[in-house]
């Protein structure tokens, strides 16, 4: 399968069911921008902005946190310990099928 | 170079106004080349960047991480191209304004633009080479709602001067390198240091937690974790923060200060009001000679855009090879310019 369903919540609470490839290479944060989400991933994908920043609301087994992406969400805010994640950091991987995933607040 | 001396505030300054031929806004990758191909067309530049060191993003973020992209280096860390460039412009002698931000422009009676920095310094040039970048790195002001009513009354996002802490009543928020070395430092000059932090572990280095961790045993320090600071509470002036512990629930904190130290992040800051077109937190440029629609400036790099735009450093430097040909027109509209190979020519610098 080359292609998986990922459930985006935007800001203002819109729910769209959208595919994603999983064979482009490509983490969640590209997938917001590539269906025009309003997320900047100003850093490019090295886990240094926090502008992806993103809440699994689903119970998919996802690849752990590394040490950037906490350093990083250390310093983002509207940070949920058991949900947040940077969408940079997470690969399209067919395993992903069926996640929810919330945009969180705009930092400014 | 002119200087001129005033007083302000009671305190003596030089003022010094710098003349160029491109002034160039930031100091990144883009900018830095421009300067070498501005040399070839015995153009001087001169640069300005907010932050202190030259190189941008790369030497603010990512100074150890590699690239793969630079043309005939399969890999080379940022810090280490940063370093190439400045070695490689340094026959052109460009002139640096570091640590201040771009504030102002304006038209001169003579058709050329006078730019000031926030520090009072000015500069004037017949062109501007806009190469922001992401913009300017400011620092991360948490999400609550009256916190701009305490900026400089109680809030501070950068420790200018440690003595105004000098037995006050301190709470610093955040996790990383500054938040706890500050802790440390301003555990002996303040007259009580509160350090809140959203996770129960602490990234940064670790003697720095270690030594945080003692100072909090020995009570010489408060150190509040897995909680963040929710509010701030004053009149005018600050008087308290509202921490909310995870478990625990809310405490309110007197304090004289507040320092949110959470990093930086980069905004277009004042370049948004000089007229230009923008879109997305870009600069509009016309791909012909990387021109805005304010004749004789120009925007290179990450903040420019147009159709088919790549924000790499590859493509800053086409940029600012093109646009410094157009610079030379307008600055020289009489001269001929004959396209010269530094391999036939060599490279001749500036005494």
């Amino acid at each position: 399968m080359d292609i998986v369903n990922i459930t985006v919540i935007d800001r203002e609470g819109e729910e769209k069911t959208l595919e994603a490839p999983t064979d482009m290479n490509m983490n969640l944060m590209e997938f917001f921008k590539s269906y025009e989400y309003p997320v900047e991933g100003t850093c490019g994908g090295m886990a240094l902005c926090s502008t992806c920043h993103c809440y699994v609301e689903s119970e998919h087994d996802l690849p752990e946190m590394g040490e950037d992406e906490e350093d990083m969400l250390d310093q983002a805010f509207f940070v949920d310990d058991e949900k947040s994640r940077l969408g940079c950091q997470i690969a399209i991987t067919p395993e992903l099928d069926g996640l929810i995933v919330k945009l969180a607040p705009s930092a400014e | 170079m002119i200087a001129k001396s005033l007083t302000f505030a009671g305190k003596l300054y030089q003022r010094i106004m710098i003349e160029t031929d491109i002034l160039i806004i930031g100091a990144g990758p883009c900018g830095l080349f421009t300067v070498f191909e501005a040399g070839l067309l015995k153009l001087r530049c001169h640069l300005i960047d907010a932050l202190p060191q030259a190189g941008g993003q790369l030497t603010e973020i990512y100074p150890k991480k590699p690239i793969y992209d630079i043309p005939g280096y399969p890999d080379i860390l940022a810090g280490d191209l940063v370093e190439r460039l400045m070695e490689q412009i340094e026959p052109f002698k460009p002139g640096f304004t570091l640590g201040e931000r771009a504030e102002v422009i304006e038209k001169t009676e003579d058709g050329r633009f006078r730019l000031v920095t926030n520090r009072g310094t000015e500069h004037v040039a017949p062109v501007i080479a806009i190469a922001g970048g992401l913009g300017c790195f400011e620092p991360r002001k948490p999400p609550i709602s009256n916190i701009s009513e305490f900026e400089d009354n109680g809030v501070e996002y950068i420790i200018k001067d440690p003595e105004i802490y000098r037995d006050k009543r301190v709470v610093i928020a955040g996790g990383g390198d500054s938040a706890l070395d500050w802790t440390i430092f301003l555990a002996d000059v303040a007259s009580e240091v509160t350090l809140v932090h959203r996770r129960s572990s602490f990234r940064g280095a670790l003697d720095s937690v270690e030594k945080v961790v003692e100072l909090s045993e020995s009570n010489k320090i408060n150190l509040i974790t897995e909680a963040q600071v929710v509010g701030l509470n004053g009149n005018g002036t600050l008087d308290a923060v509202q921490i909310k512990h995870k478990r625990e629930g809310e405490i309110t904190k007197e304090t004289d200060h507040f320092i949110p130290l959470f990093g930086l992040a980069p905004k277009l800051g004042p370049i948004a009001d000089w007229g230009l077109n923008i879109t997305k937190n870009a600069i509009e440029v016309d791909t012909f000679d990387y021109s805005t629609n304010v004749p004789g400036i120009y925007a290179i790099g990450d903040i420019n855009t147009y159709p088919g735009k790549l924000k790499l450093i590859l493509c800053g430097f086409h940029e600012g090879t093109l646009m410094v040909q157009s610079a030379f027109k307008r600055i020289y509209p009489d001269k001929k310019l004959s396209f010269k190979y530094t391999t036939v020519n060599g490279v001749q610098g500036f005494e």
